[in-house]
This record gives structure tokens, sequence and C-alpha cells, in this order.
């Protein structure tokens, strides 16, 4: 059965009768012949393909990459392109107008992408500061200007009084679109998500869908069933009470930041640096969880604090400590038919310090070479508990134990930092690849001991903060 | 040709020359506007192609078995050495460099074959069911192997002036070793791109993303077995080049226009980023090897340099861009013995290409590194260093390559650069801030760059233009040269509006084409709007001349009364509009149209003896960076840079205000978050964003100040007296790298050189810093 997919594009209602695993830039660019949006990865690093999405429940807009969102998630959804955003007034989007004047562009290829970011962050920011502008511009990639240019021509725009973005059509999102070869199922409920996922086995469970997609964006691999995990209403919850945050299953990195802002700053601040505005956009906490990547950042933060996950299948809910769901390379404790419910975080307690560091070649938008995550309880001068876990280091994220061993009962000097080195540098035995040598993850490892102890103590340990 | 006579006049007479008009496809970039390669519609049955690459880095082919691709949905074609009627040849320069692998297999990614199919998907799909009989060699990967076993690409080049090994071994100081820097991709942002559209009978022709279309027109023929004439290459821009749409978008769009030739379809040939990265070329990777002797004051009496180039599989330009290194070893300073030995390794890893700088930046790298190493060896501070080094009349002004340095404006940038960025301050609060900070530590370093500008081929040097005025005035420009963002099509217009004394907006600027203008060279070496600027200006004022002839007549004044300004032809009182002459010189039946040419003058070059006056001038440039590091981590940030630039007198100060930012960042890129990385089979694993870091916009410095050199018109006659602009400031990021070691070395008091590589990753300053802390001590 086909079932034309339904949104907006550049403010007109349209209906697409397409493969919902086909991506949007190809439909953009092959489909309706707008070829502003451009390609530049096929991998959602450059941001070339970026473009301005609002789902059927949301407020505003957000920059997501083109390249790798597939037609089936923008069921309901508005988008709005460079061509959208050029027709908004008589000189286009204040944006345009400004990079325009202000040399932003030389090749010009980069342009459309970097103007959508812009865009997207005066919707939600009228007044940014320098350090905004970059975490809106972290996924957009320029080999041309130097981006100076660019960063002042946001600044200009954001002082002009900028209207709106093209608005209209969307609307309610079906639970079934695509054509026969490609369909994708957009559960509203966890029963439905969970029965889904029985009746289609070999079925995609899609969130973000910022790593999983690649291989249909890249290796035109196809899909023939894919089911979202987005639309179901128990999946976007987010909970805090005094004990726990309890994060629904399809809830974004950009929606839990505040949340992370207000109750771990050190998160956050390393959360600004997973993938990019784009990415964050799109991607999920459990999806980020659930892909079971030894590199995914927020599993050595979460397992730093304690986490635990709801599970939910056939046979029910069951609760799962964070600790015992990595099972090995890109294996998790999931059972078939499972999905991540919620993941639970206990709220910081008295005298809990925590911390986590992303060390990589590049400050933004980089996987970690090593991610670094420590909760330590220091009471008086003892340290009374903690929890230390490493992405990077092994085939999953992990913890060493040893190393949280060698603090617990003692207070923070040069011996006890020296023998929590020893330990992490004996628990982890890493890998060299095109990020660093198995060396320099065992130094940094170790070394990230000396920082967290400074960095407690007040001293200034990173190179950002100058 | 050189410049028309009456170019000096005009060169002083600016009215939009000189301005910081924007890129004259600014608009169309924010828009969305911009048609490029593959926005262009697809006619009616294109069909889309997919590589088939090389699974291994060294191997003989024994067989391919098409048979799985061949009845794969919508395949219609599949390409292979065998299916190329004429010569299966990509060599910019020597020979036997194949467009497909045909026995032998030299890297991963190397190009087998294509898979021509009706839409892209398809054709990847059936890409992936090739079969491949190889038998697997070993592969050489580095270039220190390949040294030792003999194994060249081309032949070696040996650059000599005086008796180095003498003067080192004399020398009060003598100081040895090695540096390891990394190459660098090039990251255009549009990926290589070519469509091919099949004429009648031979007739060929090929929408490429290239910065050398009479190259492609040349491949293009020589692949398909027909004429130059049959084959018209257009480019109206690129989305980005920087040297690596120089030589290698030929081999795409010779496969784009094989299929099309075959099929008689059009046929699109786009690069996915992966297989661009891995089955194109890169800035090459270099190990050096040096000897220098020095005085007590760090005067160099001699310097032997091994230069060992990765080619990669191919020669492609690696014989220039060798040149280009051994020629720029010297940089700024006056070396009296000089020894300078290139040797272009073949290595299993692809051919190494242009990359802006083209092989000037390693040079300089070393030279800069050698300073820094001496001065602290010595225990002076590195610009004493290289104050005593300099050219100029105390020590020499004599190049190694029998050049003299004239226009020397070394002194001034420096002298401006030190002063700008606060220089003596600011080092003394750094050393404050290094006794004071337990894990951060801060660096900072000043360099000067000179840079050749010409091709070092004389024949290269050289430029055509087609200029049209129409009867209403307007004026549709075209030249050789390419427009991939740098600002050129605007630049050239500029001078042209000049030229009739008319606005901006009344010269159309048009894409580049063989069939307007022929037998062009690449726009590369920085030199595009010195050559196009010149053959435009060169056509335009041959126009000029006979439209003031006719009007002299028809206005009744003498022809050198006549000025062309505001759009209006004047002499004493009188005037017309240039629209309105322009109508009555077709009635009166004067061409409108010329063709220009430009030829550089005064240069020539032994490529046997390395010897001559290959460069028409110098451009100058200098900076000064400040940067800090985690020593805990690695990980460093470059926090300030001060750059002061010698533009001459810059055609569009905008424009190279651009270039200058824009290079530094890149080059900045180079020397530390850039790394490519090979495993241990010779794949290289850096073949996409998410693995492969160019700077972010985090990246550039939060104080980034750049000044062009103030008012300094070059010294010799180039269009309108500007300078080049496109290269020479990627090497002032060398002053990023240079604080970097300045940083690692605090930790010595800056009493040891840091043993640092490039690219400077966390990785490697940690374990510079590491090295260093162990050395400190030992000197205590």
């Amino acid at each position: 059965m086909t079932h034309p997919i339904r949104f907006s594009l550049n403010g007109e209602p349209l209906s697409a009768e397409c493969r919902a695993d086909m991506t949007v830039l190809e439909w953009l660019r092959d489909e309706a012949l707008l070829r502003g949006t451009k390609e530049g990865c096929a991998e959602g690093d450059c941001g070339a393909c970026t473009i301005l999405l609002k789902r059927h429940d949301e407020e505003k807009y957000g920059p997501v990459n083109s390249c790798i969102l597939l037609m089936g998630q923008v069921e309901g959804a508005q988008l709005t392109t460079v061509e959208g955003l050029a027709a908004s007034g008589p000189d286009g989007h204040e944006v345009q107008r400004r990079m325009a004047e202000n040399g932003s562009s030389q090749c010009g290829f980069c342009t459309p992408g970097i103007v959508s970011s812009l865009a997207g962050l005066l919707e939600i920011n009228g007044d940014p500061t320098e350090s905004d502008i970059h975490d809106a511009l972290a996924g957009n990639l320029c080999r041309c200007t130097g981006y100076r240019p660019i960063v002042e021509a946001a600044f200009e725009a954001a002082k002009a009084n900028i209207g709106g973005l093209p608005t209209g059509g969307g609307g309610e999102a079906n639970t079934e679109v695509g054509i026969v070869e490609s369909t994708c199922h957009a559960p509203t409920d966890l029963s439905e998500l969970v029965s889904l996922k029985g009746q289609f086995p070999d079925a995609t469970l899609l969130a973000g869908g910022t790593d999983l997609s690649l291989p249909v964006a890249h290796a035109r691999e196809r899909w023939s069933h894919t089911i979202l995990t987005r639309n179901v209403s128990e999946l976007r919850k987010i909970n805090q009470n005094s004990e726990q945050l309890e994060v629904g299953g399809a809830v974004t990195w950009q929606e839990l930041l505040p949340y992370l802002h207000q109750h771990w700053p050190s998160f956050a601040t390393m959360v600004r640096r997973f993938g990019s505005t784009q990415i964050r956009t799109m991607g999920t906490i459990a999806g980020n969880l659930a892909n079971a990547s030894p590199i995914g950042d927020g599993a050595p933060a979460l397992l730093a604090l304690g986490a635990s996950l709801t599970l939910a299948g056939t046979g029910g809910e069951r609760d799962l400590p964070l600790d015992e769901f990595f099972i090995d390379y890109r294996k998790s404790a999931l059972a078939t038919g499972e999905v991540i419910k919620s993941i639970i975080i206990p709220m910081p307690k008295e005298h809990e310090q925590f911390r986590v560091y992303k060390i990589s070649k590049r400050y933004d938008q980089d996987i970690s070479t090593v991610c670094g995550a420590f909760n330590l309880t220091i009471a008086g001068d003892i340290v009374t508990d903690a929890r230390i876990a490493y992405g990077g280091m092994a085939a999953t994220p992990m913890r060493s134990k040893d190393a949280e061993a060698a603090l617990v009962g003692k207070s923070i000097n040069d011996e006890t930092i020296a023998s929590a080195k020893l330990a992490v540098r004996s628990t982890f035995k890493p890998m060299d690849d095109m990020r660093s040598s198995a060396q320099y993850r065992s130094t940094v490892a170790a070394n990230l001991v000396d920082r967290v102890a400074l960095d407690i103590a007040g001293e200034t340990v990173e190179v950002m903060a100058l | 040709m050189t410049l028309h006579p009456d170019h000096e006049e005009l060169s002083i007479k600016r009215t939009v020359v000189g301005k910081g008009s924007a890129h004259d496809s600014a608009r169309r970039h924010v828009r969305g506007e911009a048609i490029y390669t593959d926005d262009m519609p697809d006619l009616p049955g294109t069909l889309h192609i997919a590589p088939i690459l090389s699974p291994i880095a060294h191997g003989d082919l024994l067989s391919i078995d098409l048979t799985a691709v061949k009845e794969s949905t919508g395949v219609a074609d599949v390409l292979v050495a065998s299916d190329i009627p004429g010569k299966n040849e990509a060599a910019p320069i020597l020979s036997n460099e194949p467009v497909f692998a045909e026995t032998k297999l030299e890297h991963i990614g190397q190009i087998i074959g294509a898979v021509v199919a009706t839409s892209l998907a398809e054709a990847f799909q059936a890409a992936q069911k090739v079969k491949l009989d190889i038998r697997e060699l070993e592969p050489i990967l580095d270039v220190e192997t390949a040294f030792a076993k003999g194994q060249r690409a081309l032949a070696d080049q040996h650059l000599t002036d005086g008796d180095a090994s003498k003067a080192i071994a004399s020398a009060r100081h003598k100081l040895t070793g090695r540096l390891e820097m990394g190459g660098q991709d090039h990251f255009y942002l549009e990926g290589m791109v070519a469509y091919a559209l099949p004429g009648e009978e031979n007739d060929m022709q090929v929408w490429s993303s290239t910065q050398h279309p009479s190259e492609v027109q040349l491949h293009v023929a020589l692949v398909l077995g027909i004429k130059n004439h049959d084959v018209d290459v257009q480019v109206r821009r690129m989305g980005g080049a920087f040297g690596g749409k120089e030589s290698q978008a030929t081999i795409i769009a010779a496969i784009a226009a094989l299929a099309a030739q075959r099929t008689g379809r059009p046929c699109r040939f786009r690069l996915r980023r992966d297989d661009d990265m891995a089955a194109t070329g890169k800035r090459h990777g270099y190990v050096m090897n040096y000897e220098m002797g020095l005085e007590k004051n760090g005067r160099f009496t001699g310097l032997k340099v091994e230069a060992l180039a990765n080619a990669g599989h191919v020669a492609d330009l690696s014989g220039p861009v060798v040149t280009r290194t051994l020629t720029h070893l010297d940089n700024c300073y006056h070396i009296p013995n000089a020894d300078f030995l290139g040797f272009a390794a073949k290595t299993n890893t692809v051919s190494n290409t242009a990359f802006r700088g083209f092989g000037g930046p390693q040079g300089i790298l070393l030279t800069e590194a050698l300073i820094d190493i001496a001065a602290r060896e010595l225990d002076l501070d590195p610009n004493e260093v290289r104050a005593v080094n300099y050219y100029g009349p105390q020590t020499g002004e004599v190049t190694p390559y029998a050049q003299p340095v004239k226009g020397n404006r070394i002194q001034d940038v420096v002298d401006r650069v030190l002063e700008k960025s606060d220089w003596k301050k600011r080092r003394a609060e750094i050393e404050a801030f290094n006794a004071s900070n337990k894990v951060l530590k801060k660096g900072l370093a000043m360099m000067p760059v000179k840079f050749g500008i010409s091709f070092n081929l004389t024949a290269l040097n050289q430029a055509g233009s087609l200029v049209h005025v129409y009867q209403d005035g307007s004026v549709h420009l075209n030249h050789g040269g390419t427009e991939m963002g740098q600002g050129l099509y605007t630049k050239v217009a500029q001078v042209v509006a000049d030229t009739f004394g008319i606005g901006l907006e009344e010269v159309k600027i048009t894409a580049t084409t063989t069939g307007k203008v022929p037998n062009t060279s690449a726009t590369a070496a920085s030199s595009g709007s010195d050559l196009n600027g010149a053959a435009a200006f060169n056509a335009a004022i041959q126009i000029r001349k006979r439209m003031a002839k006719f009007a002299a007549g028809h206005l009744n004044v003498d022809e050198d009364e006549l000025t062309f300004s505001n759009g209006q032809v004047t002499a004493n009182g009188k005037s017309i509009p240039f629209g309105e002459l322009a109508k009555k010189c077709w009635f009166g039946r004067i061409s409108l149209s010329a063709t220009g040419y430009y030829a550089t003058p005064e240069i020539h070059w032994d490529s046997a003896t390395l010897k001559g006056n290959p460069f028409y001038y110098f451009t100058y440039g200098a900076a000064v960076a400040e940067v800090v590091i985690d020593t805990l981590t690695g990980e460093n940030r470059c926090l300030r840079a001060d750059i002061v630039q010698d533009c001459g007198k810059p055609l569009n100060p905008t424009i190279d205000l651009g270039q200058v930012e824009g290079a530094f960042v890149q080059g900045m890129g180079w020397l530390t978050c850039e790394e490519l990385w090979w495993d241990k089979s010779g794949r290289l694993r850096t073949v996409g964003p998410s693995t492969y870091k160019i700077p972010g916009s985090r990246d550039v410095p939060p104080h980034f100040d750049v000044e062009i050199l103030e008012d300094k018109p070059n010294h010799v006659e180039t269009i309108f007296r500007s300078k080049a602009v496109g290269e020479p400031p990627l090497m002032l990021a060398i002053s990023v790298w240079l604080a970097l070691r300045d940083a690692v070395s605090s930790l010595s008091n800056g009493k040891l050189a840091a043993n640092l590589d490039a690219p400077a990753t966390p990785e490697r300053v940690l374990f510079a810093v590491e090295d260093m802390k162990q050395r400190a001590v030992d000197i205590k």
C-alpha cells in the first residue's frame, strides 16, 4: 500500500509518494529539483546539506542534516531550505543579506548549509553570544573563508529585526507512510511500538538515525521497514524529581541540554561538543546507548553518574543498571524486540563532583579519542564514593573500578592520584587507530585523573577556558 | 606579450579596481542559486557513474569478472581499461599514469573501472558486485623505505650552491636531524564531478569541476581517441579546489566522457566523499633530513637537506612540487652554501598532487624549524637568528637557485607585525603565565614568508582572454582562469570595468570554456589574477583604442584627450555614453571584440641545473601566533594571530583579506588537526569529515588580526601593480606550529627545542611534552 508522505516545504503543503528510506537530500535535489542544498559528505559531518525541520509537535525549527534524514522521518513536518529562506523577503533572510554583503562566501558550496544553520540559531536565540554562534556552526565546515566573516554576519543579522521562517502545512503525522518497497512506521504508543517490532523483526528501529542511517546515505543500503521511536508518547517525556531525572527513549540531546546545564554543567559542556546542533536535534540519548559504540560520548558520563535503564519488550518492562548494558563491541543487553523506554539519572547528591572530559583532535564535532567521566563524592577531604568511566578505551564504554578503589576512603594527593593513574592504565588495553595510538590513549586516560584533581581544586585545566 | 603600454597610466587611475567589491556570486551563493556542476539539470536519459576501486595497496590484477555487475539492475555499461579507444593516460607531465588500472594495482582506492547506470544508487550497488582476481604484493607505504630501496616516481632533483659539506664541516656549530611532516587532504566541499554530453559525430561537451579546462580537454580527447577540437570543456565555478582539481579532475572528466561516448547518453560522474579522498591525491607528506652549519650568532654557513617527498603511486605533479620545495627552503634567509636533494618517493599510496603552496610550505616549515632549533642550541632569541640571516646587502641577495631577491620587503612585514602584535610585552606576559600555571603552557612565535610568484615551468606563464562589447555597451568577458571561490572572476571583471570606464555590473562574467579561450594554463600558483587580469586588460584596451579612435572622429576631438569614466567617453566638455558609442561603432563597422594574450616577462628556468629566474617577483608576509597547550593531554589552541601580508596594490582588498584569512586557517589545519592516517594494509582511514578534521569556526584564533601592507605597489609591472595572494598566507600558519614548539620548550625554560613533527595533533604535542620533561631533567 502506498501512503504518501505529507509535509510542507518552504510553506507549501506537499505529498510525496516515494520510498520511506529515501534521504531528504536526495528527494530535494532529484524530485523537487531544489539544488541549493548540497551533498558534501553524506555522513552528517560537513553541514552542506543542512535544512531546517519543524516536526508536527514542535514549536520551532531546528537545523538537521538532510543527507541522513529519511523521508519517513518528515511525515507531518515542515521543512525550510535555502530556497525558502531566499523567498522569505525581498533580499531573502537577514542572514543571507548579511553574508552576501560581508564576504562570507568564497566558493559558496558550504554557504546554503551555513545560512540554514544560522537562520535556525536566530529562530531560537535572537541575541547570540560568539560561543552560541560557534555552537550553531559546529556542524558546518567551510574550507575557504576562515569563518571570521561568517561569524560577523551572524552577529549583524542578529542585531537586525528578522522576520519569521516560512510556516504552514505539516500537521498530524500518520503512523505508516511510504511505498510497498519501503515503509516507515511511526507508532504513537509503546505497546504499538513493541508489537510492530514483533511483526517486522528485520525492521530498522530508528531514533534519530544520525548513525544508523549512514549505510543508507552512503552505500545506498535499502530498508523495507523502518520503525521510528520518535512519536511514541511514553518515550517523549522528561520527568524530574528530587531523586532522579527520567529521560524518555525518544528525547534528543538538544532537548536534554537545559536539564544537563542545570544539574551537571560539565556534562552540558561536553554535550555541546557532542556531534553538532544538527546531530543533537535528531540524535537521542537512548539511540546513543543502544548503538553500544565504544566511542559514544553519552555512555561514560552516564556510567559515572550511575544511570540505569528501563527496557520495554513483549515480556513487559525491566530495569537494568547501565553498568550491565554493554556486552561487547556494538552489542548491548537489549533482547530481541526490546527498546529503551527511559534513562534514569540519579540527581546530584551533596559533595558530589561530576566532571566529564572529551579529548579529540578537534574541539567541536569530533569523535572522542578518549572520553573520561568522574563522579567523586568528597566529604571533608576524603573521597567517600567514586565512579570513573571511560569511552574509547575498550570494546565498550567501561568503568575502572580499580581506579575508583584507589581513591575511595582516601584524600586526593600525589600518592593517591598516582595509584589511580596506574589503575587506569592497567584497567584498559586500548587500540591504535586513526584517532590516536594506544599509548596516547593510555597516557591521556591516566592524566585525566591529574586533571580532575586540579579541576576540583579550582585550577584552570582546559585550553578552551582561556 | 607583456602588458600593453597604456597600462601604467590606467593602473594609476583606478575606479572599480581597488574597491572591495563583493564576490560576483555572493548573492547567488547565499540564496542557493549558484549552479555547480552537479546542480545542472539532468538532460533526459542521463546516466550516473560509480567507480570500481582497488581493494589492495599493491598487486597484480590478473582478471576482472564483471558478469554480476553487468546483470545488476539499471546497469547500462561497465568500463575498464580495455574499453578505452584512445590512450589510457592521465599523466599531466610525464606518461604511464593510467586512468584505469590495467595489470598493476598500486594503491587502495585506485580506479579500476566504472559502472554506468540509470541511477547513482544502482551504479553503487552494481559496483559492489565486481570480482577481482588479484595476486597481492608487498606494498611500500612510507618515503624512507622507498628512499632506502631507491623507489622513485621521477628523477631526483639536486640544487647546489657553493660547497655546503665543507662549510658545515668547518662551522662552529653543526646540527643534524630529521623532521617529518604530514600531507593534507584538500577537502574541497564540492567533490570531484563531471557531466559529459555527447554531441553529433565525435563532439563531446564536458562540464567539469576543474582548475584546468585545457588539460581536461586534452585528456578527454586522448582517452576517447578524438581531436582536441571535438571536445569543449566548461566550468563556471568550483566548490573549492585548492590545487586538488588541477591535474586529477581530468580522470573524472575522462571517465564521464568515455561513458558518454560509449552509451551516446549524457553521463554524470560525481565521486562520493570517501571515494574522492581514497582515489585522489593530496598535499605531499615529507621526511626531511638536514645538516646545518652555524656561526656563533646563528648565521647559517651551510645547509644540506634531503627532502623526501611522498609522490604516491605515480609522478603526477610531484616534479614541480619538489622543485618548489627546494626553491623555498631558503624562505627569507640567505644561505651561503646550499645542497638540497629532492627525492620523490614512489609508494603504494594515492598519487599526491598540487595543494595551495605546491611544495613551498614544506620547504619553509623545515627552515623555520631549523631557526627554532638553532636558536635554542645557541641560546639565542629565534628572531635574532632570523635577523642575522635575512636576505639583504649585509648577508647576500641571491637565492641558491641564482635569482636575485629584488623588491625585498622582509623587514617591512617583520617590523610591522612585531609592532602590531605588541611582541615584547606579550613575550613577558607569556613567561609570567607559564610560571604560574601547572598544566597549561603558552607559546609565542613570529615568522616571515617569502614566496615566489610564477609557475616554475616558464611555458605555463601565459594566458588568454576574449572580450566583446555589445551594442548596448554591456561587456562579455571570458578568460582562461577558473573560479574556485578565490574571487578571480570578480578581480578580472574589475580590471575590464576600469579599462572601459564602466560599472562592474556592465561586465558579464562567463563560464570558462576551451572553445572561447584555448590552450590555457591551470588556474594555480596564485597566478590567476596576474595572468588573466593582464590578458583581459590586453583585450579590452584594444577595443577601447578602436572605440577611442572612432569617438575622436565622432566628437571631433583629439583621441589622446579622451577619457573613459563613469560610463561616459569624454573630451573637451563633449561626451558620449559608452553604450551609445558602442552602437555607433557597430554602425561604423568597428570591431568590438578582441582576444587578449599575456606572457609573463623576464622569467627563465633551467630544470637540469635548477638555476634561473623562475619567479617574476616575490610576495612577503609575516605572522605572530600565540598558542596554549595542555601538558596533560596535548590539546592545543591558537589564541591570537597577527598577520601582515604584502598584496602589492590590491585589486580587491576584501577578496584579498578573505584569501589571507582562509589560507591561514587552512594552513593551521595542515599543521594541527588534519592528520592523514593509513593502516598497516595501506588503507587511508581518514576518508571523511568524521575522521579527517579540518578546522571549524571555533578553531579560528579568537583574536585574529590581518593587515594588508599599506600602499605598496608591486615593483614589477603586474596588472594594476597588484600581487598574487592565493597561496603565500597559508605558510604564515607555520607561526602556529612554531608557537606550539615554543610552548613545549617552555618546559625547559626555552633552552631545548621540541621534538615535534607535523601535524601537531594532541598526541604529538603530548609526546613532545613528555620527551621535553625527560630532557629538561637531564640538563638540570
